[in-house]
């Protein structure tokens, strides 16, 4: 096993490498003078020349990536020119409205479709599995932002129980959190709650032909058990699997729900870095939110062998 | 040889008709796959026959007919400059456009990037996936640069190759086509790395058949019933995926007319009209739905080892 886990582990750095390399070179693939890109449009010659210095710009490629490699390491990841402060202090100020967002979405999913999964498969066939079955192709179907619109209108327009948009940060009071954070998690629960709903049902199915549940059946375990203590636990790798490569999925989806909602997150600063063509932004959130899915999926990875006596590598 | 053809024959008056039928018939039967591909049929003759079936001009700005709700008549002067009623069923813009129109040209936008960028990352990523199981020396670097990719989240990714790029729809199909390539690849070299243990691959190769022959002739047609499926997932999230940059207002220019556009543009007075986001949703949830709902049939039907997976 522990070799495994160092194998596993560095199996990670190539994937990393990899995730640097194409974000580095994010700058040099665009038409024109990095520098001058980096600098914005608004930047005089000289301004440019200092970048120009700082990059390495006229030495070879190797070296310029090995620089900012360097520089990334040190937790430098530029300077913004639209806002006028530093890329890592821009994502301090915005880390939090989406690391709440993706927790809170990935509470409701977890507690709405492991139950939905569970009972489809338990109730197989029946019009319980179907309507399960047709709202997860639904979810995949529907756009975020059309949801949340949905959403907005109903609760906030029409019945007035929540606020249309905005964030409360939790500094600010809980209740004001909360009653902020529902309507955005609940969009993108959506997709999240049709994935997971998907792979629980088919997951739980199949252990449920299994000799251990007609064991468990009779030796007089309530259902509730069965379905709890053998059934599920048995089944759940594959659903914590899916749920971890589904966090890009909720990172493409809270991109969008930021725009939507105006929560002034990651996925809201990326997206006014395009429009501004704010590079260093964009290669900073890049290479977060690539490097937290990696390593999410590790840990999970990981987990399993720590957890499931039956994995062994 | 005649003795052989008889015995076919009757083993086919045996058997009941449906299970006489290959993975083709069988996924022409398929409820799915017929509901699906009708829809999906529908959307394309609204495509093609947009300017039979719009109303008026999708571009037309008509600024004293601003931001109505459905069902309101307009009057505005035509081309001849004469003073002629116009019926807006799904409401105006913010400009005054014809929301219906732009919906219904809107239908163009989605399919064609639908369909392109299935077709091209496909193709792309066909030949990478061929090669990439073919020659060992080559797969170890392929697949690191594809596990690379894969770490990017899809639409993060195709966010930043839009901005490398800028907005238009040739960038937005590539940049969309990029983060779906690794998956095409993973698909094709798994299915390579099964066949190329085939006895009939290994008999290939000790007859001295070259080996982009062995590519194309054995190793292609079992690529085949696997693409189609993937082929459609891909165009479903691409259709997504466009809708999603136009919405954010990172994708296809403001002025075509895309569900996304249309989308975007009816954000910012949603309180008034609604329907601006209501009209295109509706289109661009089913026409998304229809091709989803499609894949799976084609996936039961084709592809039956795929169908207990996600």
């Amino acid at each position: 096993m522990f070799i495994f886990i160092t194998r596993r582990l560095l199996a990670t750095i190539p994937v990393l490498l990899m995730v640097a390399v194409f974000v580095f070179l994010l700058l040099r693939l665009t038409p024109g003078d990095p520098a001058a890109v980096i600098a914005g449009e608004n930047a005089n010659a000289q301004q440019i020349e200092e970048i120009r210095e700082k990059l390495g710009l006229r030495k070879p490629l190797v070296t310029q990536f090995a620089i900012w490699i360097g520089n990334v390491l040190q937790g430098d990841l530029g300077v913004s020119f639209f806002y006028k402060k530093t890329v890592a202090e821009l994502i301090g100020e915005r880390l939090e409205p989406t690391l709440m967002l993706s927790l809170c979405t990935m509470l409701i999913a977890i507690l709405v479709a492991i139950p939905l999964g569970v009972l489809a498969a338990y109730k197989h066939g029946t019009w319980i599995d179907r309507v399960t079955m047709a709202f997860s192709v639904a979810g995949f179907s529907v756009p975020v932002f059309v949801i949340g619109y949905l959403l907005i209108y109903v609760f906030a327009i029409e019945l007035g129980w929540l606020p249309v948009q905005g964030y409360g940060r939790l500094a600010q009071g809980l209740p004001n959190f909360i009653e902020r954070i529902v309507l955005p998690s609940a969009t993108l629960s959506v997709i999240y709650i049709a994935l997971i709903a998907r792979i629980t049902r088919a997951s739980v199915l199949e252990v449920l032909g299994e000799d251990y549940i007609r064991t468990a059946r009779a030796k007089g375990l309530t259902e509730v058990k069965i379905l709890r203590r053998h059934a599920l636990r048995n089944a759940a790798v594959p659903i914590v699997t899916v749920i971890g490569i589904g966090i890009a999925l909720l990172i493409g989806g809270a991109i969008v729900t930021e725009s939507v909602f105006n929560i002034p997150g990651l996925g809201r600063l990326v997206v006014d870095a395009v429009l501004a063509r704010d590079f260093p932004i964009i290669q900073a959130v890049i290479l977060v939110f690539s490097v937290a899915y990696v390593l999410v999926n590790l840990v999970i990875d990981l987990a399993y062998t720590l957890f499931d006596p039956r994995i062994r590598y | 040889m005649s003795a052989e053809r008889s015995l076919d024959a009757e083993i086919g008056e045996i058997l009941p008709r449906p299970q006489r039928l290959n993975a083709f018939g069988r996924a022409l039967r398929h409820k799915g796959v017929i509901f699906g591909a009708m829809i999906l049929a529908l959307m394309i003759i609204v495509a093609l026959a947009a300017p039979l079936l719009g109303t008026s001009n999708p571009t037309k700005i008509d600024p004293t007919c601003r931001n109505k709700g459905p069902n309101v008549e307009c009057v505005t002067r035509n081309d001849a400059g004469q003073r002629v009623p116009v019926m807006h069923w799904m409401g105006t813009d913010s400009l005054g456009r014809d929301v219906y129109s732009r919906v219904i040209y809107g239908a163009r936008v989605s399919l064609m990037v639908g369909i392109s960028v299935a077709a091209i990352a496909i193709a792309i990523g066909l030949v990478i996936g061929l090669v990439a199981g073919y020659f060992r020396w080559l797969d170890a670097i392929v697949m690191r640069l594809m596990d690379g990719l894969m770490a990017i989240p899809g639409i993060l990714l195709a966010i930043a190759l839009v901005a490398v790029w800028r907005a238009g729809l040739p960038a937005v199909i590539l940049a969309i086509v990029v983060p779906e390539i690794p998956r095409v690849v993973r698909l094709v070299r798994s299915v390579v790395l099964t066949i190329r243990e085939e006895p009939y691959v290994e008999a290939a190769i000790s007859v001295g058949t070259p080996t982009p022959l062995i590519l194309i002739r054995h190793v292609l047609p079992n690529t085949l019933a696997p693409l189609i499926v993937q082929g459609t997932y891909i165009c479903a999230s691409a259709m997504l995926v466009e809708a999603i940059l136009s919405f954010l207002g990172i994708g296809i220019p403001p002025e075509t007319p895309s569900w996304g556009n249309i989308m975007a543009e009816g954000r910012t007075l949603f309180r008034v009209t609604p329907h601006n986001i209501l009209f295109p949703g509706i289109f661009l949830g089913l026409s998304v739905l229809a091709v989803n709902i499609l894949g799976d049939g084609l996936r039961d039907t084709l592809d039956p080892r795929l169908s207990n997976r996600v």
